[in-house]
């Protein structure tokens, strides 16, 4: 990371923390923007929230660690989240689910090596009378069948680069 | 996405306004009075009076106080608060607004699952709007000396934040983790201030019942569950959706209304709620019977019930948040047992073992996700012992 990129990012944190009111209660959406920003948060990102906010780092890292939507460690550019629970289980996730992990040659729980998609599972997306459902970064797809799969993961490799699913997004990690 | 059936809501014909209007034109005690005369309970599913709640708040001498929606609908089979925010997002905030007026709160927050982060900008849309329309902020409503505002805050992914306490704790800054009660939120919430949590179905009917009058809602439904519910139907049958039906109403009614009469099962009030097998189709869904946040899944005859179970088990041993041993350590050990039942190599000893554990779960857990996530299991050996007991294991299967 080269030093300017971290000057920016601590001086987007600040910002974020004074606009979310400055106190701790500023924690989880200063998070929030870091994580849609930038992909995860590192642990340069934790010490300067920590410092901002006169807290130690690992407090950062223990609501990090807490929430399913905040991450660490980098994911792929689009996360497909697919949901497992009872409705979209009784529609038929398991066969949408092995036809992503066919399609893009990853079980759940991974990323593909271009870092372009992570597979995952999410609990009750609350899309129960659309099942099965799923989620592409906070894009959702419903009725999703074996066969759409393709049809979804191409619409992500063609939005790669100029245009994403995400918006505001940049990577510097 | 594909658009989501929605029956006839009462919520369509209310007048935007009208309700904050009668409201304001009442003293703080009045409105209080008139939400609790209609006989409102919680819609989220606890069932606790929100009369009450409100009363308790107000009652409560703090110069700061908060009013905090609970959008973070993460119950298994329900997306009727998706559906309210969708198309009636101005009643959720004129209920929010006159529950800031009868307590004296200045500052409300909407707390958004992060699943729903496509609603973001169309319910911060409807904020400005009513913004602009001088529907809050200074003198909000026309009303002199009274002020309030809305910040919508979201989740990050975590079920347990649903429970109030954890709600409070996220926006917190803090892990979602629940707190003891007591001290209750309307004495001991946000940042220590006195803070009434209300589902976002709740708001929406306070506004109804301020513009309708409470002597309408009272009139419907039963002596203990008044009113109009909405419900989130989904599962095997002929039409799922968002449904709207008085409280009292039998789950066969139900049933037929949703086009599920041949369920050989229903679920009432999700993963968390009981699982109601056909012979007891002639039940109420009201808090003295069933009791229900608004989530039917209806399961056909063809359905595998330890199935259902072992998918139940998978999302609470996921979800708990690891606070407290009865929960962390008892959802995984029922999930074990489960995967036992299905390769047939659980004895009935240890099965009614699991059934004991899963009732020190009931009473011994912290919050209401470990004291409702056995009900499900026990329900299903209760109901359906035949389909689960002596499998003839993995390998046959």
């Amino acid at each position: 990371m080269l030093t300017p990129e971290r000057d920016q990012l601590a001086e987007n944190i600040t910002k974020w923390i004074d606009q979310y009111g400055g106190n701790r209660s500023a924690l989880l959406p200063t998070l929030q923007e870091i994580q849609k920003r930038h992909g995860r948060v590192t642990e340069y990102a934790m010490q300067v929230v920590a410092d901002k906010l006169s807290i130690h780092p690992v407090e950062v890292y223990g609501v990090i660690t807490f929430y399913a939507f905040l991450d660490t460690k980098y994911k792929g550019r689009f996360i497909i989240r697919l949901c497992r629970t009872i409705s979209c289980d009784m529609a038929g996730k398991s066969r949408v689910a092995r036809q992503l992990e066919n399609d893009l040659g990853i079980k759940f729980g991974e990323s593909t090596a271009d870092g372009r998609f992570t597979l995952e599972w999410a609990n009750c997306l609350g899309l129960c009378d659309h099942g099965p459902a799923l989620l592409v970064n906070s894009q959702v797809f419903t009725h999703v069948t074996p066969e759409k799969v393709h049809d979804i993961i191409e619409s992500c490799r063609k939005a790669f680069g100029a245009h994403t699913l995400q918006k505001e997004e940049v990577h510097i990690a | 996405m594909s658009e989501t059936y929605t029956a006839p809501l009462t919520f369509s014909k209310v007048k935007a306004g009208k309700g904050l209007e009668a409201a304001l034109e009442l003293d703080r005690a009045g409105v209080i009075n008139e939400i609790t005369a209609s006989g409102l309970k919680g819609r989220g599913g606890a069932g606790f009076p929100t009369g009450v709640k409100w009363n308790l708040a107000a009652a409560a001498k703090d110069p700061v106080k908060y009013v905090v929606c609970n959008a973070d609908e993460g119950e298994p089979g329900t997306f009727k608060d998706r559906v309210i925010l969708t198309d009636h997002a101005d009643l959720v905030f004129e209920g929010m607004t006159i529950c800031a007026y009868a307590i004296g709160a200045k500052k409300g927050i909407l707390y958004l699952r992060g699943e729903y982060t496509y609603l973001q900008d169309h319910i911060e849309g409807i904020l400005r709007k009513r913004r602009e329309a001088k529907l809050l902020g200074k003198n909000a409503g026309g009303k002199k000396g009274f002020e309030f505002n809305i910040e919508v805050r979201m989740g990050s992914g975590a079920y347990i934040c649903g429970e109030e306490t954890a709600l409070i704790e996220s926006l917190e800054g803090q892990r979602g983790e629940p707190r003891n009660r007591p001290p209750f939120p309307v004495n001991t919430g946000f940042l220590g201030h006195p803070t009434v949590p209300n589902n976002v179905e709740t708001f929406a009917w306070a506004a109804t019942i301020m513009s309708k009058g409470s002597e309408w809602f009272k009139k419907i439904g039963t002596d203990k569950s008044a009113g109009l519910k909405i419900f989130s139907v989904s599962g095997d049958c002929k039409q799922p959706g968002v449904y709207e039906f008085p409280l009292g109403i039998t789950i066969k009614e139900l049933l037929k209304a949703v086009g599920g009469l041949d369920a050989k099962a229903v679920q009432v009030g999700g993963a968390s709620g009981s699982c109601v097998p056909a012979r007891e189709f002639n039940r109420k869904i009201a808090f003295e019977d069933v009791a229900t946040g608004g989530s039917i899944i209806v399961f056909g005859p063809q359905r595998d019930m330890l199935k259902v179970a072992e998918n139940f088990m998978e999302f609470f041993h996921d979800e708990s948040c690891g606070q407290c041993t009865p929960c962390r350590e008892g959802n995984g050990k029922i999930l074990e047992g489960i995967h036992m039942l299905q390769q047939g190599k659980c004895s009935m000893h240890y099965l009614r073992e699991l059934c004991a554990l899963g009732e020190t779960m009931q009473l011994a857990s912290k919050c209401g996700l470990g004291q409702t996530s056995p009900n499900a299991f026990l329900s299903i050996v209760k109901n359906f012992p035949d389909e689960i007991m002596g499998r003839a294991g993995a390998a046959q299967e």
